[in-house]
């Protein structure tokens, strides 16, 4: 039976409201998802009133000032705070992005955080990426060469290294994944723009001697030819890289490079 | 309250996925040790990923290069406190170790000719300090990001077991070996031990004392607080290095490299100072040389900006196709964080904590040193440490750029290799008693359940500013005595300890709690250690005793922590080399 409305214990309540103390001049309202496993209860959203005068300018400021100040409940991931090791992937102001490079000014009106959204939640904005690393894993993110070691390093022109511009760079955050309505609902089978990513990485690689390996390996009705070119990957992407490109360039090769 | 514990038996464990941990977990792995890694993060969220400019090795890509000058060009970074035998080793290997890299996959820079791109970077130079040398691999800025996710891939390919987010509470430490850690699995809440016969602590450093770092919010030094909880010594924890550039107000770094590609430094006069104070190297001195001279610039009244309190980086004068080909990260960052645009504006800078020379000591092998009864250095049977955990002593009193990168994977490999050739595979392990996994989980339930009135934030608030006002890039004895009481605060406030979610599942109150019993002590250790060390020397600078002293001082602090008070003795400085491959580097003034 096709359900269209979330069940029971997924829908989300009201939660509670945190005024600040003093009346401030700068204050913004910031609603956050929340739900904890061990309390058993659905998921509401929390209101905090937050002093930007005396804030950091980016959304994980704002969300560290909460957890500091007013409630040290809150649960979030957070790590280097200069969008370079992925962490605080969130679903801000309707868009998935990183808190850390997100700034508080740019959003008008309450800033509304939410997990990144179609992933199990394991509490609060923490939700569990398990499927996107194994799918990770099944690309083999791994160089595959036969070539023996003689003690020099191999050689590669700034041509071919260029190729991997735009690719390498993938900071594994799953913005863009987890804002494809694909990959939200064939998750399970569809390998999504950031393995896809990823995995025209080396496949792109003059170093890697496996490409027609990788390229069947992937060539899978399910696993790839569910992009729709739907492009929200790409709009997602915090650092600024084309996963819908680079799943083209797989689509093309597919069609120009057959393997005999 | 009791705690479920659930077993694991494994050959080594490695605590930690950064740089380090993964190549020891690569080569543990290739030896066919059992080998699991336990990581607070995901593997590639380590803060190995935020290193910027690049590895060094002698390779010789860019111009005429030999190991024996990187080894000069270390001895003299480190101010002569650095272990000589073991610079050799790091030095010697570095080449291999980086071709090794290449051939894992990292997507270097390449030459016209295809090689590797080397920069110049600080402190490295030719013929024995007679030049600048390109002896910098870099993939573009993002070397730490490139080496960490190859890294992590070499560690898929060779099934190493991970055990992702699960916070290490404690070693098992008994019959005066260490067999296992006990480790709390956040995304369950469940509590782990691992019995071994090795463990591997490749945690990183505890940037996060401070209130200014580089470092990421993880950097908690939890292997130090570890380690110093197990009746260890931690050593040379005076040596904390600022970084030149970091970004003013965020702290984000920007890369040496943005120097070596060119840039430089400016005063409000306008005046480029560095070449008052390093008339040769100039901007490309070691970090400690230009780090003070920023200081000084500052005090003297020539900082920049409405407070006149920090220092303009030009990188605008630079070709813009140079700025997006090999610095498109800072480029970024500095429009983030600073609203800078570099191709016309300077970016504000600061010096800010970044690393730290310090940590638990070790031989070039990795393993974990104490003393003994009568004195001399003793090996803690079953435990080793590696990277920016550790202290081989590769980076003396001052690290030079570049050379991080290249310990983690020197010494990661190093440590494999030697546990491979100590730990049978699946031999039985020993039996042990219960007791120290019961005093561990003690002292887990104790914080959880901590019903004081000051929550964690504050407490790590008192201690980042004691840190940063009283232990900083100049001390005095005044400012040291001062620091020495001041920190004993936020220590007697971990009594007074609130923690408001009880829960077991992704607790992270409870995670910044335990992050920061590991960095107070450490705070601790590293004020003790620097009011104690009466000379300058690299990043230790006294105002009070300006000159190094090496009739009294050239030896390594250990400090032990007790109760919240600190014990300090010493160790020798290895004053010879690995081999007669090269000479000791005797003492001399060392200018830029």
């Amino acid at each position: 039976m096709v359900q269209f409305n979330l069940p029971k214990n997924s829908k989300i309540k009201k939660g509670n409201y945190f005024k600040s103390e003093k009346n401030l001049k700068n204050i913004k309202k910031v609603n956050v998802y929340r739900w904890n496993p061990e309390e058993g209860v659905n998921p509401r959203i929390d209101t905090y009133e937050v002093d930007m005068d005396n804030c950091g300018p980016m959304v994980l400021d704002a969300l560290i000032k909460i957890k500091n100040e007013i409630d040290s409940s809150l649960t979030f991931r957070r790590s280097c705070r200069e969008g370079i090791c992925g962490s605080c992937a969130m679903n801000i102001d309707g868009s998935n992005t990183l808190a850390c490079t997100k700034s508080s000014k740019e959003i008008k009106g309450d800033i509304n955080i939410y997990p990144l959204p179609h992933m199990p939640v394991i509490k609060d904005l923490v939700p569990n990426l398990k499927q996107l690393y194994e799918q990770y894993q099944s690309i083999e993110p791994w160089i595959q060469s036969t070539k023996k070691s003689n003690g020099t390093e191999g050689l590669q022109t700034i041509q071919d290294r260029s190729k991997l511009d735009g690719l390498y760079e993938c900071i594994m955050c799953a913005c863009c994944a987890t804002s494809c309505p694909s990959y939200w609902w064939n998750g399970d089978k569809y390998l999504g723009p950031a393995v896809l990513l990823q995995a025209y990485r080396w496949i792109i690689d003059s170093r890697d001697e496996e490409r027609q390996k990788r390229l069947k390996k992937v060539a899978d009705e399910l696993k790839l030819f569910r992009c729709h070119t739907i492009m929200n990957c790409t709009n997602a992407c915090p650092k600024g890289l084309n996963p819908a490109k680079a799943i083209g360039s797989i689509k093309k090769m597919l069609v120009t490079e057959k393997s005999s | 309250m009791s705690y479920d514990v659930i077993n694991h038996e494994y050959d080594v464990v490695v605590v930690g996925a950064g740089g380090s941990g993964l190549r020891a977990a690569v080569g543990l792995s290739e030896a066919g040790l059992k080998t699991a890694c336990i990581s607070k993060v995901f593997p590639t969220r380590s803060h190995t990923a935020a290193a910027q400019g690049g590895i060094s090795a002698a390779l010789g890509n860019m111009c005429e290069d030999d190991w024996r000058w990187h080894m000069y060009d270390t001895v003299k970074g480190a101010d002569w406190l650095g272990d000589q035998d073991a610079i050799e080793f790091l030095c010697k290997e570095a080449p291999q170790a980086v071709i090794e890299l290449e051939k894992y996959g990292v997507p270097f820079s390449r030459t016209e000719e295809g090689k590797i791109y080397q920069r110049p970077f600080g402190g490295m130079t030719k013929n024995y300090g007679n030049g600048v040398v390109q002896r910098t691999c870099a993939a573009a800025d993002r070397t730490g990001h490139a080496i960490l996710h190859t890294l992590y891939g070499q560690a898929l390919k060779r099934d190493t077991e991970f055990f992702i987010e699960y916070f290490a509470l404690d070693l098992i430490m008994e019959n005066d070996k260490c067999q296992g850690v006990i480790a709390w699995n956040l995304q369950d809440g469940s509590i782990h031990r691992f019995r071994s016969k090795t463990v591997i602590l490749a945690t990183g450093g505890y940037g996060r004392a401070y209130f200014s770092a580089t470092s990421a919010h993880t950097c908690t030094g939890d292997g130090g607080g570890m380690v110093l909880r197990a009746g260890l010594p931690l050593q040379d924890m005076e040596f904390v290095q600022f970084h030149p550039t970091g970004i003013y107000g965020a702290g984000c770094l920007i890369t040496e490299g943005s120097r070596g590609e060119g840039g430089f430094l400016v005063n409000s006069e306008g005046e480029r100072f560095m070449e008052r104070y390093a008339p040769s190297a100039k901007d490309l001195a070691s970090r400690d040389v230009v780090s003070r001279s920023m200081t000084i610039e500052i005090n003297e009244g020539r900082g920049v900006g409405k407070n006149k309190d920090h220092i303009f980086l030009h990188l605008n004068h630079l070709d813009e196709k140079i700025l997006k080909e090999r610095l498109p990260g800072i480029s970024e960052s500095a429009k983030v964080f600073a609203g800078v645009d570099v191709t016309k504006e300077p970016i504000p800078v600061l010096p800010t904590v970044h690393y730290n020379m310090g940590g638990i000591p070790t031989n070039y092998f990795g393993e974990v040193l104490a003393k003994d009864a009568d004195g001399s250095d003793k090996i803690v049977d079953g435990l080793m440490a590696v990277g920016e955990a550790a202290c081989v002593s590769v980076h003396g009193a001052n690290r030079l750029g570049s050379n991080s990168l290249i310990d983690l994977v020197v010494f990661g490999k190093a440590a494999a290799m030697k546990a491979a050739e100590k730990v049978k595979p699946n031999s039985k392990h020993e039996s042990i008693s219960e007791s120290q996994t019961q005093k561990c989980l003690d002292r887990f339930d104790k914080i959880r359940n901590s019903e004081g009135s000051t929550p964690t934030a504050i407490l790590r608030d008192q201690m980042q500013r004691v840190m940063q006002n009283k232990c900083a890039v100049f001390r005095t004895d005044k400012t040291l005595r001062e620091g020495l009481s001041e920190i004993q605060e936020p220590w007697n406030g971990l009594s007074d300890l609130s923690i408001k979610d009880r829960s077991l599942i992704f607790n992270t109150d409870l995670v910044e709690a335990l992050e920061f019993d590991n960095l107070i002590r450490q705070s601790q250790v590293t004020v003790a250690s620097a009011e104690n060390r009466k000379e300058s020397r690299g990043a230790h600078s006294r105002e009070d005793f300006k000159e190094r002293d090496d009739v009294n001082w050239m030896k390594h602090t250990l400090a032990w922590h007790e109760d919240g008070k600190v014990k300090i003795n010493y160790r020798d400085v290895h004053n010879y080399t690995l081999t007669n491959d090269v000479q000791y580097f005797p003492p001399k003034a060392r200018v830029y």
